[in-house]
């Protein structure tokens, strides 16, 4: 009988996990078709000869572009250097995502902070507010940016009119344009995690704090932010990698010149045609994304207390 | 037995026989086996952690057991899934469906069973009368107070007229007032419909009041069976005894055993008789058990046994006398205040006797 | 002065830096509806305010298509993404980990975790062999694209509603005799519904949002809203797509608003 029984459970789990199965298929199907499968076919392409008129070569392979990515032939004597233009993009879009995680760092705490020391009832207001930017469409968020920072824009013409510069500053088309773009863009993604910890924090704590002798600094940088810690190595990933892989807003601020890795990208499957290229590319912006990530984790999963 | 609403139909009778769960691990019921008799108010009474819910919840169908069978009126149900046994549960917190009203969560398992609506209907009618809640079928049921949701939880178990019945601690979430009132009532709902119950519970007052037997459980086995008062004055166990009620843990001898009582021998040389557990015929070192109601303050040397009585704790209802034995043991006497202001009893320091009732001491089986 | 209470949660100057932000969030965003009104030909200039290019934007044949599509793609997207990712969240909570769990919680959040541009180029290259070889070419591939990106978004709130569901309401109609469909239909699937309402919205303000994926995958004559967009913005731009702008702006707020309000009821 014990064993019948036995064999009756085995059967159900069986038929429950069956089920699991059968249900979740079609979610990971359309995401294997539409989204992880093209990458290892990507992954094939970058292995590959380009095509005359873009695509690839069919059953040619060769390492030219990987090469290229990091190195250019010489046209005269085909040695190899350092593709200067290539690298200077990379380099370019780490930093400029860098210095947006910041920004938007500096701007973000202080608001997530004083938003979840706002009142229950205001702070649904407030995080609201937050919550609109956030779902609008990021092409036209870019696009109202340029129209602060264009050559006839808000910004120019209040300076203008205050009488600070006498004429407009140029700031469309620079890194400077990028960076404020990527900024206004990424900021609420920011906020909300780091409202979220904040909005958590046991404020008994910073009593005590205080109770023990600290000023409002110190109970910032001893108490508060090392408690919101969680909160803001997520609000940083959220914001650096969506940079790191930013296309909208550098083709619109940005302009030709100040290209980052989306763009020079986009390059290969467009003018460039070299699809190796452009997949290789893609292939190392995804692996600077998985070194982000790794090197986030680490630091999340090391300072649990986070004591400096 | 009574007139029952349900049917007519008399309740199940529910075996269990050897059960054994384990979780990965860890046994969580332990060959557990237990007669449930048919009209029964059963309660599966232990600390949390004995194995109780998980023993009701093989019975409702939500676990199978590793070993063993558990038969329903004779027939084996340990397979069936939950909907395919004739057993209802009501749920500790209630587990009543908040997108529907009053009337559609009783209904509901009648709906399920495919029953014409006009029955249903009926029914449901017949039942909100029967936990006094006329009138609040169409309210929806997260307006209701506790006791009210925890009313037509029972109204929502017993519309299908189940064979058992099983409670898995359904009162701990109200308040004691409101809990004394539903022991009550669950007693007279188990009356009026002859449905077996099968209640679990922590609270040892509540299985001592309202059950017609008890299963005692620990660590996922079954530590003793029987009445309230089988199991109160004749604990098989030191856990048993210790679990339910205040009780004195004493040492003696056996002398003798004679008509299924021993004769003790204390370490100051007084004799007392003693009732055995069944089946067992103690010889050597034995404990026994005397419930501080079960004796009395006396002059010193004219009880059974001696001592000095330390604190005296006034409890309103009645007084704790702590007697502190010549062996170093604590010894609690509970005496009923019987007038108001009475006073002028013995005194802390005093030297005191404590006399034995009859048929007071209970052998335990270590 | 007189302090009769000691703030301990404040820190000075996070009022004033709070107060930029919001000034700084809302301050372009108001710029471009300010625009939209503009009578002027060029957005360089401000000439009084009109409503010209709402009304050229409403009569603009291809800002009608784009609209259409958009609309089309991602109702078809969120309704598709929210049916896949119902029954995946459902195949993925309240259960003891088994084997593959972490694989399907991988595979499913997979889109959240690749810079959109390199899933745009991967499926270009997929989708253009395909468009070859089979000759269809139609919305589908929107669609498909859509879908996949669409799905973690809409299992997000489905998940977090799941699992905040008390299983015990599900035991119990076990326990009054509905089978495993029953139980579905009569207690899992309406107590589900505002996880599933909110996911269905969010895949849907997502989808219509998409510029990178859409600007890859689509083929010629398949402008969304947002790809016409970024075409024009490209060329030197009049008010017409501030006005396109802030009719989408109010579209997105108002969903946001409804999103918002689904999401406070259920609580």
């Amino acid at each position: 009988m014990a064993s019948e029984v036995e064999r009756i459970g085995r059967e159900r789990e069986r038929k429950d996990i069956r089920d699991r199965w059968l249900l979740s298929a079609p979610a990971l199907v359309i995401v294997f078709l539409a989204a992880v499968g093209p990458l290892f076919v990507m992954l094939l392409y970058s292995f590959m000869v380009k095509g005359d008129y873009g695509d690839v070569r069919p059953g040619e392979f060769s390492l030219e572009g990987w090469v290229s990515v990091f190195f250019q032939r010489d046209i005269f004597d085909d040695t190899l250097g350092l593709a200067d233009a290539h690298l200077s993009i990379i380099w370019r879009s780490i930093q400029l995502s860098f210095l947006t995680t910041v920004l938007t760092l500096i701007l973000g705490f202080p608001t997530a902070y004083f938003i979840a020391t706002r009142p229950p009832h205001t702070r649904e207001i407030w995080v609201f507010l937050v919550t609109i930017p956030f779902w609008t469409n990021l092409l036209i968020r870019t696009f109202a940016m340029q129209q602060v920072i264009r050559n006839e824009g808000l910004l120019n013409n209040a300076l203008i009119w205050l009488g600070v510069i006498e004429r407009p500053l140029q700031i469309m088309y620079t890194d400077t344009a990028n960076l404020l773009g990527m900024t206004y863009v990424y900021l609420p993604l920011m906020v909300l995690p780091l409202y979220a910890s904040i909005e958590k924090l046991d404020f008994r704590l910073v009593e005590a704090g205080y109770d023990l002798y600290a000023t409002r600094f110190q109970v910032l940088r001893r108490i508060v932010i090392p408690l919101v810690r969680p909160g803001i190595i997520a609000g940083s990933i959220l914001v650096f990698i969506p940079s790191l892989g930013a296309y909208v807003i550098p083709r619109v601020l940005g302009g030709g010149k100040n290209m980052m890795l989306g763009n020079l990208i986009e390059l290969q499957f467009g003018a460039g045609r070299n699809w190796p290229l452009g997949a290789a590319m893609s292939i190392t912006l995804m692996a600077l994304v998985m070194v982000a990530l790794i090197v986030y984790v680490r630091n999340a999963s090391r300072g649990g207390a986070g004591h400096v | 037995m009574t007139h029952s609403r349900a049917t007519g139909a008399h309740g199940g009778a529910i075996g269990l026989n050897g059960i054994k769960k384990w979780f990965g691990t860890f046994q969580a019921v332990d060959d557990v086996t237990l007669d449930i008799r048919s009209n029964e108010f059963f309660t599966l009474l232990g600390p949390s952690g004995c194995g109780k819910t998980t023993l009701l919840r093989m019975i409702a169908g939500f676990e199978l057991p590793t070993e063993g069978s558990l038969t329903l009126d004779g027939a084996e149900i340990s397979s069936l899934l939950p909907n395919q046994r004739p057993v209802n549960t009501v749920f500790q917190n209630y587990a009543l469906f908040p997108h529907l009203t009053v009337a559609e969560n009783i209904g509901f398992g009648l709906k399920m069973l495919g029953r014409p609506k006009a029955e249903t209907a009926a029914v449901v009618a017949d039942m909100l009368k029967l936990v006094h809640l006329e009138g609040r079928g169409d309210d929806p049921v997260t307006q209701l107070s506790g006791g009210q949701q925890q009313r037509v939880a029972l109204a929502r178990a017993l519309a299908p007229r189940p064979k058992v019945l099983l409670l898995d601690e359904p009162l701990s979430a109200l308040d004691l007032k409101l809990r004394k009132s539903m022991q009550i009532e669950l007693k007279r709902l188990q009356a009026e419909t002859g449905i077996t119950f099968i209640f679990v519970t922590h609270d040892q007052e509540e299985a001592l009041t309202m059950s017609d037997r008890i299963a005692v459980m620990s660590s996922g086995k079954v530590r003793q069976v029987g009445t309230a008062r089988e199991i109160y004055d004749r604990p098989a166990d030191r856990f048993v005894a210790d679990f339910i009620g205040e009780t004195n843990f004493l040492e003696a001898t056996v002398e003798r055993v004679e008509a299924g009582r021993a004769v003790l021998r204390l370490p100051s040389g007084a004799t007392l008789t003693a009732g055995l557990p069944d089946g067992l015929s103690p010889s050597g070192k034995v404990s026994f058990v005397i419930r501080p109601e079960h004796a009395g303050l006396v002059a010193a040397g004219s009880g059974t046994i001696d001592g000095t009585l330390g604190n005296v704790v006034y409890f309103g209802t009645d007084t704790h006398y702590h007697v502190h034995l010549d062996d170093g043991a604590t010894f609690i006497v509970r005496r009923q205040n019987a007038r108001a202001g009475a006073s002028g009893g013995p005194e802390a320091g005093q030297r005191v006797g404590i006399l034995f009732g009859e048929d007071a001491a209970q052998i335990l089986r270590d | 002065m007189f302090r009769s209470h000691f703030d301990v949660r404040a820190q000075p100057g996070f009022g004033l830096i709070t107060l930029f932000t919001f000034f700084a969030l809302y301050l372009p965003i108001a710029a471009l509806v300010v625009y939209s009104f503009n009578g002027s030909e060029s957005l360089s200039r401000w000439d009084g305010l009109s409503t010209r290019w709402f009304v050229a934007a409403w009569h603009n044949s291809a800002v009608q298509d784009a609209a259409v599509r958009s609309l089309v793609i991602a109702l078809w997207a969120a309704f598709l993404a929210t049916f896949a990712a119902t029954m995946a969240a459902l195949a993925t909570t309240r259960t003891a980990p088994y084997r593959g769990l972490t694989f399907k919680y991988a595979l499913i959040n997979q889109p959240l975790m690749v810079p959109e541009i390199v899933t745009a180029v991967a499926l270009l290259i997929v989708f253009s062999r395909i468009k070859v070889w089979t000759g269809y070419s139609g919305l589908g591939y929107l669609v498909m694209a859509h879908t996949a990106f669409c799905i973690p978004f809409a299992y997000l709130p489905i998940r977090a509603r799941l699992e905040s569901m008390d299983l015990t309401l599900e035991r119990a109609a076990a326990d009054l005799y509905a089978t495993r469909w029953m139980t579905f239909r009569h207690v899992t699937l309406p107590l589900l519904r505002p996880g599933i309402i909110a996911g269905f919205m969010l895949a849907f303000v997502i989808s219509l949002d998409d510029v990178v994926i859409t600007e890859f995958v689509k083929s010629g004559g398949q402008d969304t809203l947002p790809t016409y967009m970024l075409g024009q913005i490209r060329r030197e731009t009049t008010p017409e797509i501030n006005a396109i702008a802030t009719v989408f702006l109010a579209l997105s707020t108002v969903l946001v608003v409804v999103f918002f309000f689904v999401n406070r009821r259920k609580t």
